[in-house]
């Protein structure tokens, strides 16, 4: 057997067991668990209600279209960071971790100022006739803040490793810029942006503390799932919060066993043959 | 296509890579530029393609300027160094990436008949399906060569194409194309530092230093008549001496060794080729002592000091006896002499 560097196979697997059983699995399990001692109708009407249906339509849809403008929008600011020299560049750069450093609560007050109809975004926008503060554009601003992160940094070092010949060989054979990045560089960058979606998109089901401030809360139009099973916690109704927190749990359980299954079949390329 | 460089300039921020070089290719020419790295012989064959741009100068393809020509539309077919292929295209869907790109429309069928007739003239038949990542790096290679061909290149460029194989690979592939270019007898400039490579496959070799022209001319030209010491250097190993000329000889410990015409009296060096030394236990000769002896399979290398303190390096037979230590005379049958200075 090949001698590595931290020794003790038995030994490290067991503390990471360990840990990943008590951190993650023990919680979970414990949620599933309240969640089981339901009766399959009562679990039924309790996940189906039209309120928890419409908090799940509005966190879900908020999600993916904060998730979409993330996608493009990390993709261009991971793109200017790795290709372009200016000043500034590195306090951007710095400035794209700032959604993580920040409690979230802080960004969602920062975003209801902004965003209220005397703020300095919304008086602009509210003479506009939209509204952003109090509807669910309110919830996917909030949500497109937490989760920029996660885009710009997965594709941010596949497209640092990016081979400059490529684009170049591609060029040479009468490329367009189009053909070029539709052909040569999307390809090679979706991988990492299939991992930066998985991720952006579970983040932005499971945001509470920026949204909660922005979103205003109304039951059937603006209330998002968390928040639903926070409320319900309140009224120390525990199975009611775990059957909807396990409708969450199973969302992301599936959107990651398909973008991983996306992602494995994006590499296909790389296994050697 | 005869491609013509006309006084062409290049400057990277401070540093200038190359330096007014003119150069005519003729049309169906197989062109060596060899230098050391720092040359500038990588940015001419980039200008060339249209990869850099001049900063002054001309570069014309027959009789059209193609200076300002962006590389996608200049009709040239470039291998690069680490090949460049697109890792998550097959090898067919590589060398075809050009013609399903381009602006003359052709079915799925032709591209592929096309693909599949570049294998064959590659050697390749039946790795179309395989992922570049699947296939060794000799292989990763030919592709490279069959996708800048795929689209009818004016001229073929390859960018130290053997520099990241192995010697063995590295011959076999060397002769390859050559016979390539004898069938297709397309106009071809390829780069490289190894002068064994440049000899081997150019018509014709332009040897670089600094962003300059120092010589250029067919391999016999420039092996037999090296233009200075940096161009003889450069091609092979060669011991040096410093000695005196008068009169159209070099003297050096008291030898004599005929000089060119055209070199002037004073201090000189003189350049010969570990095979054009002698070795013998009695004069005449530069004085020399042996200071170790290397086998090779083919024959002995003596590394020897001569009396005037510079090392020299020659081969005797293999079933010669000498030892480390031993005193004896060099001779000189064959040497350069340039004029110090």
């Amino acid at each position: 057997m090949k001698r590595n560097v931290l020794p003790g196979l038995h030994l490290s697997l067991g503390i990471t067991l360990f840990y990943v059983g008590l951190i993650v699995v023990l919680p979970l399990s414990a949620l599933v668990f309240k969640a089981a001692s339901l009766g399959p109708a009562e679990y039924w009407s309790i996940v189906s209600s039209p309120r928890a249906v419409a908090s799940y339509r509005v966190t879900a849809f908020s999600a993916l279209i904060a998730t979409l403008f993330n996608l493009v929008f990390g993709l261009a600011l991971a793109w200017v960071l790795t290709r372009y020299r200016f000043p500034g560049r590195r306090i951007i750069d710095a400035m794209v971790d700032l959604p993580f450093a920040l409690p979230t609560a802080v960004a969602g007050i920062s975003l209801t100022a902004l965003f209220s109809s005397n703020g300095w975004f919304g008086s602009v926008l509210s003479e506009a006739g939209i509204k952003v503060a109090y509807t669910p554009i309110g919830i996917m601003i909030a949500m497109c803040f937490t989760s920029l992160p996660f885009i710009v940094r997965t594709v941010q070092p596949v497209l640092e490793d990016l081979d400059p010949a490529l684009e170049e060989a591609a060029q040479s054979l009468g490329g367009s810029d189009w053909t070029i990045f539709r052909k040569v560089i999307l390809p090679l960058l979706t991988p990492a942006l299939l991992a930066g979606l998985s991720l952006s998109f579970a983040r932005s089901l499971g945001e509470f503390g920026a949204i909660i401030f922005i979103a205003g809360n109304q039951p059937m139009s603006t209330e998002i799932t968390a928040l639903l099973i926070f409320i319900r916690l309140e009224e120390y109704d525990y199975q009611a919060a775990a059957a909807i927190a396990s409708v969450l749990l199973l969302t992301a359980f599936a959107m990651l066993a398909v973008t991983n299954w996306l992602q494995s079949r994006a590499l296909r390329y790389t296994v050697k043959g | 296509m005869e491609i013509r460089l006309d006084n062409v300039v290049k400057t990277f921020d401070t540093f200038r890579a190359v330096h007014g070089v003119s150069l005519t290719v003729q049309s169906g020419e197989l062109i060596a530029l060899l230098g050391p790295s720092g040359s500038g012989k990588t940015t001419i064959l980039r200008m060339v393609a249209g990869l850099e741009y001049a900063d002054g100068g001309h570069i014309y393809f027959g009789d059209q300027d193609a200076t300002d020509i962006p590389v996608r539309d200049r009709g040239v077919g470039f291998v690069f160094q680490h090949y460049a292929l697109f890792p998550h295209m097959t090898v067919g869907e590589n060398i075809g990436f050009g013609m399903s790109v381009s602006k003359v429309k052709r079915s799925k069928a032709e591209i592929v008949a096309r693909v599949n007739q570049l294998l064959k003239l590659v050697r390749l038949e039946g790795l179309g399906d395989r992922f570049p990542a699947q296939i060794s790096g000799g292989q990763r290679q030919r592709v490279a060569l069959a996708r800048a061909l795929s689209v009818d290149p004016k001229v073929l460029l390859l960018d130290e194409p053997f520099g990241a194989l192995d010697a063995n690979v590295r011959h076999d592939l060397r002769r390859w194309l050559r016979e390539i270019h004898d069938e297709l007898g397309i106009t071809t400039i390829f780069v490289t530092h190894d002068q064994e490579e440049a000899l081997d496959l150019a018509d014709r070799v332009v040897i670089l230093k600094d962003g300059k022209i120092v010589q250029q001319g067919t391999p016999q030209e420039v092996c037999r008549d090296p233009k200075n010491a940096f161009v003889l250097k450069f091609l092979g190993d060669a011991n040096r001496l410093t000695g005196e000329v008068r009169d159209r000889q070099a003297h050096v410990a008291g030898v004599a060794v005929a000089a060119a015409e055209g070199v002037a009296d004073g201090p000189a060096e003189i350049y010969a080729r570990p095979r054009d030394l002698d070795w013998s236990a009695a004069g005449p000769g530069v004085p020399a002592s042996v200071a170790r002896v290397l086998d090779r399979p083919g024959e002995r290398r003596v590394i020897a000091t001569a009396s005037t303190g510079e090392p020299l390096e020659f081969d005797v037979d293999a079933e010669r006896d000498i030892f480390a230590g031993e005193q004896g005379f060099v001779t000189l049958r064959r040497a350069k002499v340039f004029a110090l200075g």
